[in-house]
């Protein structure tokens, strides 16, 4: 027996259940160093799974990959080329 | 009892039943009604309320679609291309079963334009979940609208109604109306406990998506709602009818039925017309009967085909068409009366305020008891005519 | 592309994908009929005759071998044996294997290995040429693009019809 909500209603949060982190076949790896720290990469994620945290006084990206489809947007958009593109292990191992 | 217009008999029992939000576009024959609320607004007579001027239909029932998610009573009036205009969203709310509450005065549809009456409008909501209920004057009108806050906002419901009214031939008129008194409605309708509250704290998705595997769930619980609305109108309607002493019956008014030989089926403002020609006409010994359809959605199947359970000729008329096939009352009927070996003649009539008069529905019934005319769909009323390139 | 090329060769071919979650990357499965008759059926493919395998990782979230028939095959993106395939998902139904993310990675640049398992299943099946493959392609895409593909399909083919079934 399945339950349904009256009018298809909804919480909040409950999609985040639904984790789409396996779905890419790329993830993106930040380079500390050379992030200033500018969200570009967070306003451009269209999944929201990016977060510009601060560390002592240092101002980085930080990657949320339980839902990152690895769509590069990020990548694409970082004006310090700090973002790069690393295909998962579980397809690189195949190459070898 | 008060002469009051159409429009105030609807804007006054709106009022006394206390809606939050009350959201419009004006759009003849309607406009009035949200004028007069309007007024009542500006008036500081609405407690509790706002009244929001929206820059379409569309933006008034989207206005109401997130009013009513919050929990609060609300209300629109509309008519023809406007209520199209409405369609895409008043189908949202009725999936989100929010139970918004709008007037419909009915007028015919676009092109050729036309501003005047007929049911065309209303009829083309037929499928969107919506109660539909006819009216056949302003004192009904009246009296329906706070039933419809009470059916539509019973949890075993929670639906859009929709009260069709004629546009002109009962907006526009003039007729004496038992208004109601705020004591009165407070003490009929209780205010709307919605069971689930959209919030700025407690934010909710209403009508999400649903893919192939569990959107089918959905519309069978839709279905079933409005299905459950049979028996709450039916007790709402009884409640009304020992709390006013107004008896407007249930989902249809069968009247001279029984031993009837043929009986016409109509629905609107017409009626008080049709019921006068059938009471001549049993004056003079004719078995004939009326069945005043009220209720179009959820359709009241069993009760016509009770009601027919003895007659022969059945003969629906009614505004409006579905072009390729037949008037939509008498699709229904037949859907009805399926397996019943009855004759059935349906008309379509008065369509774009075309006035029907007395010796047209005569003509119509005399027509069909004396088997002049074959069963099926006819146009009546209509004038001779050939289409030629301008 | 199969069903493209599949009516070339005189088949009648309908091909249609699951609808509506066509993102990168969501597990979706994808249909073909190959027949010889006009084809009437649209429901998706309870029974198969031959499943295909694009990226081994669906395994984990789809039962890939369900409802395939007893002398169906199953051809997958895997870069260890058949046997080992069959372990994985633990079937008793015939698997054929081929490391298709390393070809395309070779070829393309690009873990997509759509094109290469349309290879693979030219070759494994023999039901489709791959000359017929090839000229689709050079339909479908231009240019270096195209020539990618082409070599892609090839590799993928030509694997497949020296492996043992």
């Amino acid at each position: 027996m399945i339950e349904i909500t009256i009018g298809a209603i909804s919480r909040p949060m409950e999609a985040k259940k639904n984790k789409t982190g396996d779905w890419g076949t790329e993830y993106p790896i930040v380079d500390v160093e050379k992030c200033s720290g500018c969200r570009s990469c967070e306003m451009f994620c269209p999944d929201l799974c990016v977060e510009v945290v601060k560390e002592n006084k240092k101002k980085y990206a930080v990657f949320n990959y339980d839902y990152c489809k690895g769509c590069g947007v990020c990548a694409f958009v970082c004006p310090e080329n700090a973002i790069r593109m690393e295909v998962k292990e579980i397809y690189k191992l195949e190459v070898e | 009892m008060k002469v009051v217009r159409g429009f105030y008999s609807v804007a006054h029992a709106v009022k006394t039943c206390r809606p939050n939000v009350i959201s419009a576009y004006p759009i003849t024959p309607q406009t009035e009604i949200v004028e007069n609320l309007a007024a009542m607004y500006a008036n500081g007579e609405l407690e509790n309320c706002v009244y929001i001027t929206a820059e379409s239909e569309f933006s008034a029932a989207s206005i109401l679609v997130g009013a009513s998610a919050t929990g609060a009573r609300t209300f629109t009036a509309t008519c023809s291309q406007g209520l199209i205009l409405m369609s895409e969203v008043l189908i949202n709310a009725a999936g989100m079963r929010l139970p918004i509450v709008l007037v419909n005065t009915n007028r015919a549809l676009s092109a050729p334009l036309s501003i005047w009456n007929d049911h065309q409008d209303s009829m083309f909501m037929r499928d969107a979940g919506i109660i539909q209920v006819y009216v056949e004057n302003n004192q009904e009108a009246h009296d329906l609208i706070p039933q419809a806050y009470k059916i539509a906002e019973n949890s075993k419901v929670l639906l859009p109604f929709m009260i069709c009214m004629d546009g002109y031939k009962l907006t526009h008129a003039y007729e004496p109306v038992d208004l109601h008194s705020q004591e009165m409605i407070d003490e009929f309708l209780p205010p709307y406990e919605p069971v689930a509250k959209l919030s700025v704290d407690k934010p909710l998705t209403f009508g999400s998506y649903a893919p192939p595997h569990i959107y089918m769930e959905f519309r069978v619980a839709l279905q079933n709602a409005i299905e459950r609305a049979r028996k709450v109108m039916e007790d709402v309607f009884k409640e009304w009818a020992e709390f006013t002493g107004r008896d407007w019956k249930s989902h249809i008014s069968a009247e001279n039925v029984d031993d009837a030989e043929l009986a016409v089926i109509t629905l609107g403002s017409i009626t008080s017309l049709v019921r006068d020609v059938v009471e001549s006409l049993r004056r003079e010994g004719k078995k004939v009967g009326l069945i005043k359809l009220r209720t179009f959605r959820p359709f009241p199947n069993d009760e016509i085909r009770k009601a027919l359970k003895n007659v022969n000729k059945v003969i629906v008329l009614e505004r409006a068409v579905s072009f390729g096939n037949e008037g939509q009352v008498a699709i229904e009927v037949k859907n009805a009366l399926y397996g019943k070996s009855k004759e059935i003649y349906s008309f379509a009539i008065g369509l774009g305020g075309r006035d029907v008069p007395r010796e047209l529905i005569v003509k119509i019934i005399d027509n069909v008891m004396q088997g002049k005319v074959k069963q099926g769909f006819h146009f009546e009323g209509v004038q001779e005519f050939k289409e030629v390139i301008p | 592309m199969l069903a493209v090329a599949g009516f070339k060769e005189g088949y009648y071919t309908l091909s249609f994908p699951t609808f509506g979650a066509e993102k990168r990357g969501t597990p979706v499965a994808s249909f073909l009929r190959l027949s010889d008759k006009p084809i009437v059926l649209r429901d998706e493919i309870y029974y198969p005759d031959y499943v295909v395998v694009l990226d081994p990782t669906v395994v984990e979230s789809v039962e890939v071998d369900k409802g395939l028939k007893e002398n169906g095959l199953l051809i997958a993106n895997y870069p260890k044996s058949a046997e080992e395939f069959k372990k994985l998902i633990s079937t008793d139904r015939k698997v054929v294997t081929i490391n298709a993310t390393k070809m395309a990675m070779e070829i393309l640049g690009r873990p997509i290995t759509n094109t290469a398992m349309v290879g693979a299943f030219a070759g494994a099946t023999k039901l489709i040429k791959l000359e017929t493959l090839k000229e689709t392609i050079y339909e479908w895409f231009k240019g270096e693009i195209a020539d990618k593909n082409a070599k892609l399909v090839e590799d993928a083919c030509k694997y497949m019809l020296e492996v043992k079934i």
